[in-house]
């Protein structure tokens, strides 16, 4: 087996007193699809956090194609490749729909200051391949006719594609979706399922935290389980389904 | 569908008609000391030159990047003593005016780093009593190095521009017309940063700093940047106000004039160039010339009627207050804004994603 493209050695981070993840190890293939699963509270959003540089781990190593990204800030985290979303859509809301996912390509840039303002043809073409390829990306989620609309006026199912549009603008390695479906109704459960299976064809890797488990288990190569902060299986869909400590997590001790 | 052209210098596409009122506004203030021979109204309209260049500075600090800063007229002060003190006789520098203004503006963007790493963390209510106090903190500071700014009394003898061996000395025209130019530039300079790599940035920071860092935006270079290139406005504006008026003391600088430029883009519309340029446009006519005519009605009032206290009433400030109160009352979203945001404002909805705090 080749090397994991993210790789997620020993990771622990304590608030105070509370481990809200525990010696979590978590190997992710390049091209592949993995879902971080748990109950509430079991501690997903914040392996997201760590790997995206809000939090430093308390312990463990965190690596992006060999390379340690731990201690890197945010938008380092991104340059290197990774990018998210967020649990509660945090778009830019008084920014076009067209921008929002402009935004997203920031590391991909090098006009200066300077040559913005000037408008020198250097700033003018990287601008319009910018936008042509933001363009491109909002006919992939299928939001190309409210590209000039206000991000905050899309109803929720839309916002939560243009979030995964602006993700996906600087062509990043990884993508981290946090708990994509929320909200959704079941058509657009299986559109969703569409996307992410896309975006997995156009080479990036995807991680998702999810708690629809029918979407899970229908789209993931790999899925972790965690509870109270520590990994209780991992597996395929069908192996960590049938797995007891999961069901015992989810349902309780038998009766 | 009526035809469209595309205007030079990156302003975009616009109707005809829009185009042709562009042009017919540039050629009005083109022609406007022409037009108006009264010497006095033409050293107003220059005056309000200042007003707007320290209105577009403020307006990427608050309008574009969303950082309140309360104490913005402190890079005034620094762009104008900057001048002040190495053009007068205060050292018997007497450096050129024309690369002074670059350096006022080199200063003050400094200085708007200076005050800009410290507060790097902050945001809202907390910037804004930060830059409160450094607003507070550079009069005083001028004020009591009397060895070096003159102290209570200022600088005196400010020397005045030259140009091409064609001196500007105290007739207004000049001024009026390096303003209107270096307004101009400005304009279209600030047009193009809006909607570049930096513009994007600095309004996902407005609009969300989490998010935006995730996207790949460096939020320390994205602030100072907005706190530097912001006060380098207030430099530039600055320079030209002590060589117009060839005098500078402390107390021009107070919180006061912090505020005016900040209620002016509010008026004009948070964030919108077009409108920080309404808002500053207005607000420097209504005070410097519309306003000040007032007092001097009420003083001929009194004295007809032989009523001092109608003859001593200053109503500058209560009339100006009360057209901010009414135009808060009536349009919050400023004089120009876009539909959203005026619903917002108006029907009370709550905005969706900038509202939601905190990462889990």
């Amino acid at each position: 087996m080749s090397a994991p493209l993210l790789a997620i050695e020993g990771l622990t981070k304590r608030f105070g007193g509370l481990t809200a993840v525990k010696e979590l190890t978590m190997h992710v293939e390049a091209g592949s699809i993995s879902s971080l699963i748990g109950p509430n509270g079991a501690g997903k959003s914040t392996v997201f956090n760590v790997i995206t540089g809000i939090y430093v781990p308390t312990a463990g190593d965190i690596k992006l194609g060999g390379a340690s990204i731990v201690g890197r800030k945010p938008h380092q985290v991104a340059a290197a490749g990774i990018m998210r979303t967020f649990q509660n859509i945090r778009l830019f809301a008084f920014m076009t729909v067209l921008e929002n996912v402009m935004v997203g390509e920031q590391t991909r840039m090098h006009a200066t200051p300077l040559d913005s303002a000037l408008r020198t043809p250097r700033a003018q073409r990287e601008e319009r391949a910018v936008s042509e390829r933001a363009l491109e990306l909002l006919d992939f989620v299928g939001l190309s006719a409210q590209s000039e609309q206000w991000a905050r006026n899309l109803p929720y199912g839309m916002q939560r594609r243009l979030e995964i549009a602006r993700a996906l603008a600087p062509n990043p390695r990884v993508l981290l979706l946090d708990e994509p479906a929320a909200g959704a109704n079941p058509v657009e459960k299986r559109e969703l399922m569409a996307l992410v299976r896309a975006i997995r064809d156009r080479g990036v890797t995807v991680v998702l935290i999810e708690h629809d488990m029918k979407l899970v288990m229908g789209i993931s190569d790999r899925v972790t389980v965690l509870d109270y902060g520590e990994k209780i299986s991992e597996g395929d869909p069908q192996s960590v389904r049938r797995d007891p400590r999961v069901i015992e997590a989810y349902l309780g001790k038998g009766a | 569908m009526d035809a469209r052209v595309r205007l030079p210098l990156g302003l975009g596409e616009v109707a005809v008609w829009q185009a042709l009122g562009l042009l017919a506004i540039v050629a009005l203030f083109a022609l406007y000391p022409v037009i108006d021979r009264n010497i006095g109204h033409v050293s107003a309209v220059a005056d309000a030159g200042y007003f707007l260049l320290l209105v577009f500075g403020l307006n990427i600090v608050v309008g574009f990047a969303g950082l309140l800063d309360l104490g913005y007229a402190a890079f005034f002060a620094i762009g104008a003593y900057t001048y002040a003190m190495v053009a007068s006789t205060q050292f018997n520098l007497h450096l050129n005016f024309w690369p002074m203004l670059i350096g006022s503006a080199c200063v003050a963007a400094l200085f708007g780093v200076i005050l800009g790493f410290p507060t790097l963390r902050l945001r809202g209510d907390y910037l804004a009593i930060v830059t409160l106090g450094f607003g507070e903190i550079v009069p005083q500071v001028f004020l009591n190095l009397d060895k070096y700014t003159g102290g209570p009394n200022g600088i005196s003898n400010v020397d005045q521009p030259v140009f091409f061996g064609h001196a500007f000395g105290f007739n207004p025209v000049p001024y009026y017309y390096l303003y209107l130019v270096v307004a101009l530039i400005s304009l279209v300079l600030l047009n193009n940063l809006r909607r570049s790599r930096l513009g994007r940035a600095w309004m996902a920071i407005r609009e969300d700093e989490l998010a935006a860092t995730h996207m790949g935006v460096n939020p320390v270079t994205t602030k100072l940047l907005a706190f530097a290139m912001g006060a380098s406005f207030a430099g530039l504006a600055g320079c030209i106000y002590a060589a117009k008026l060839t005098l500078i003391s402390p107390d021009e600088f107070n919180f006061s004039v912090s505020v005016t430029i900040l209620s002016a883009i509010v008026l004009g519309g948070m964030g919108s160039l077009l409108g920080a340029f309404i808002g500053g446009l207005l607000l420097a006519l209504l005070n410097f010339m519309v306003l000040p005519q007032v007092t001097n009605w009420t003083h001929a009032l009194g004295t007809a009627l032989h009523n001092e206290a109608i003859q001593n009433a200053d109503l500058h400030y209560i009339i100006y207050g009360l057209i901010l109160v009414l135009v808060m009352l009536f349009r919050p979203e400023g004089l120009i804004s876009n539909a959203s945001r005026r619903a917002e404002l108006h029907h009370g909805q709550p905005a969706t994603s900038a509202a939601a705090a905190g990462v889990e």
